[in-house]
């Protein structure tokens, strides 16, 4: 239980980070936090004390495996994770470079 | 036909790709691609009609077949309702592409815009037909990360702080969602909506149970901006350009946000009091927070999208009344004609909303001005664009001839049958200050004198102006909905699909035994 516990920890750090950060970076990392504490999340469902790596031989004794499901799901997931980081950061260049500064209290051309 | 359902999501998928590769050296066969392709699709929808009826089509991907009882694949869904909506989402895409044939060519780099429209449209598809949990959020953020890129489009202040905004929030509500999906699969162990669906019935108790629903209902609503999540909207919608604000007011908050709701709580989740509860109140809350914050706005494609809150809120409020009914064992053909004004109002919203967002881009195009304060007395230059206008105006504002008034009369109606009084009397109200503020806003656009600030009328491109026809005229004509063999033809499919709750799994289910 304690792990799960840790891993929404985690989240609420990254959540934090998102909502008090003023730097657009460190916002960004904010929401990597996140999505890394999620994909532990996904390994965690999946794990099963002692079990084995859900890779099957010839001449198995084991009869308990992982559950690989979720694995899969998490590869998935890191890839759209790197996506979305690499439109964010990108984006948070091209604000640099028309403001001169990450600090979005500086950002204030939409209002209402 | 059933060899037919993944053309929804590789045809645009490979246009995507063809475009950029091609587009060095043909720049009219690009600009004329994406058009085709969702003419092809709109017509597939159009052609299947007659197979509604016969329950769903279901495409198992890569042909694994069940093991067990337990269905392994990634099954394609494509029955009454998901038909109903790729319809509505392939028409405005094709309307909007061949919109931006004249528009978009102001920008540099067309070949990149049609590529993000095309994979936009892909990953839209592939939310409303797929039935894995899973596939549905990676459908999500395909559409979800193409739409951050298009609104950043025109890389200048304003388009980049929104964008910035947008994918934080939209980011956030992906994340929602993933854990909700991980929830689902700890409950449950599997990720196929059906069977997940025949598994949650029996941990109703489960306090997960709970959690998930309002993860789902976050997550989602944060896609749909549905109130309390609204906040990105008014933002992202007004900086694109025009032809993607039509498709992200017009297509992309229903098909990721309100089509997954309704999908999820109808077929998955059983409909508890609660939940119905609270959709129904948060549609109101759309419905009465959107058009009070549009009454104050003058910028013209921001009051535009404050008016897309309010609007979703109306179909929110129509489906949750449906569930309410439900839920409360109440008379079926009271929640059949609730389901109907939110659906009817859903397919309103995203012609009328697409036209007022293409009306905007022709007034900047033209004049390139924005602001409803220096605006004025357009009418005489723009009489075409006016009457474009007049109609979408009217027919979000619900006055008799358009359709707008049948679709808001059905869910008014409704929710007076249920006696749930003070709905019905909220929708009435909101409906009034809508035509408050359109009017205010028609007079000081169009019809007002014309004001010096309006000095430069640029010729507005025929391309720009088919789609403000065809449009217009949907507006005044689809009326003819309620008429019930045309009802009977193009709304009752996707509405049994959503008021039988036990049906879609059991039909997936016994399909892949």
């Amino acid at each position: 239980m304690i792990v799960y516990l840790l891993c929404f920890t985690l989240f609420l750090v990254g959540l934090y980070g998102v909502l008090t950060q003023r730097n657009l970076v460190k916002i960004v990392i904010g929401l990597s936090i996140m999505e890394i504490s999620i994909f532990l999340f996904f390994t965690l469902i999946g794990y099963i004390q002692g079990a084995a790596a859900p890779i099957v031989v010839r001449g198995q004794v084991e009869t308990q495996f992982v559950d690989p499901l979720p694995q899969a799901m998490v590869l998935t997931a890191i890839v759209i994770a790197l996506a979305t980081n690499a439109m964010l950061l990108s984006i948070a260049i091209r604000l640099y470079r028309k403001y001169k500064t990450f600090d979005i209290r500086e950002m204030r051309s939409l209002k209402g | 036909m059933e060899q037919l359902v993944p053309v929804f999501i590789i045809l645009p998928l490979v246009s995507a790709f063809i475009i950029p590769v091609t587009g060095r050296f043909s720049q009219n066969f690009t600009r004329g691609l994406s058009s085709i392709v969702f003419l092809i699709l709109t017509v597939l929808c159009v052609a299947s009609i007659g197979l509604w009826d016969r329950g769903m089509i279901i495409y198992t991907v890569g042909g694994w077949k069940p093991v067990g009882d337990i269905p392994i694949g990634i099954d394609l869904i494509f029955d009454g309702f998901s038909a109903f909506i790729l319809g509505i989402i392939n028409f405005i895409a094709l309307l909007s592409s061949f919109y931006s044939i004249g528009y978009i060519k102001k920008y540099t780099s067309e070949n990149n815009f049609y590529t993000l429209l095309c994979l936009m449209i892909a990953g839209m598809n592939g939310v409303v037909l797929s039935g894995d949990l899973f596939n549905i959020y990676v459908f999500l953020e395909i559409a979800s990360i193409a739409s951050y890129a298009l609104v950043a489009f025109g890389v200048e202040k304003e388009e980049l702080e929104a964008s910035f905004k947008y994918q934080v929030l939209g980011g956030l509500g992906s994340l929602i969602i993933l854990i909700g999906v991980g929830l689902v699969y700890w409950i449950t162990g599997t990720l196929n909506i059906a069977d997940s669906s025949n598994l949650l019935i029996t941990k109703f108790d489960n306090k997960f149970y709970i959690v998930t629903q309002i993860l789902f209902i976050a997550g989602f609503g944060l896609k749909a901006a549905i109130v309390p999540f609204h906040t990105w909207l008014p933002d992202a919608h007004s900086s694109a350009p025009s032809p993607i604000s039509s498709l992200l007011s017009g297509v992309l908050i229903k098909a990721v946000g309100i089509y997954v709701l309704i999908r999820l709580f109808f077929h998955m989740f059983d409909l508890t009091y609660e939940v119905s509860l609270l959709f129904t109140l948060l549609g109101v809350l759309s419905m009465i927070v959107g058009g009070i914050l549009a009454i104050g706005q003058s910028d013209y494609k921001r009051l535009l999208a404050y008016s897309s809150i309010s609007q979703v809120g109306y179909i929110i409020t129509g489906v949750g009344l449906g569930m309410l009914i439900i839920a409360t064992g109440g008379d079926g053909s009271i929640a059949a004609l609730a389901i109907f004004g939110g659906l009817f109002h859903l397919l309103n919203h995203a012609i009328f909303k697409s036209l007022m967002f293409m009306t905007a881009g022709v007034v900047e195009h033209s004049t390139n001005l924005r602001d409803l304060r220096m605006l004025g007395g357009l009418s005489r230059k723009m009489p075409l664009t006016t009457n474009a206008s007049f109609a979408g105006s009217m027919s979000i504002s619900g006055l008799p001839p358009f359709s707008g008034f049948f679709s808001k009369l059905i869910i008014i109606i409704a929710a007076f049958q249920a006696q749930y009084y003070v709905v019905g009397a909220i929708a009435a109200l909101m409906s009034i200050i809508t035509l408050a503020y359109f009017l205010k806003f028609h007079k000081d656009t169009f019809l007002s004198k014309a004001r010096s600030e309006v000095r430069q009328f640029l010729p507005v491109p025929v391309t720009m102006k088919v789609p403000l026809v065809i449009l217009g005229i949907l507006c005044v004509v689809l009326g003819v909905f309620l008429v019930p063999q045309m009802k009977e033809i193009f709304m009752d499919p996707a509405i049994n699909v959503i008021i039988d709750t036990d049906q879609y799994s059991e039909i997936i289910l016994n399909v892949n035994r």
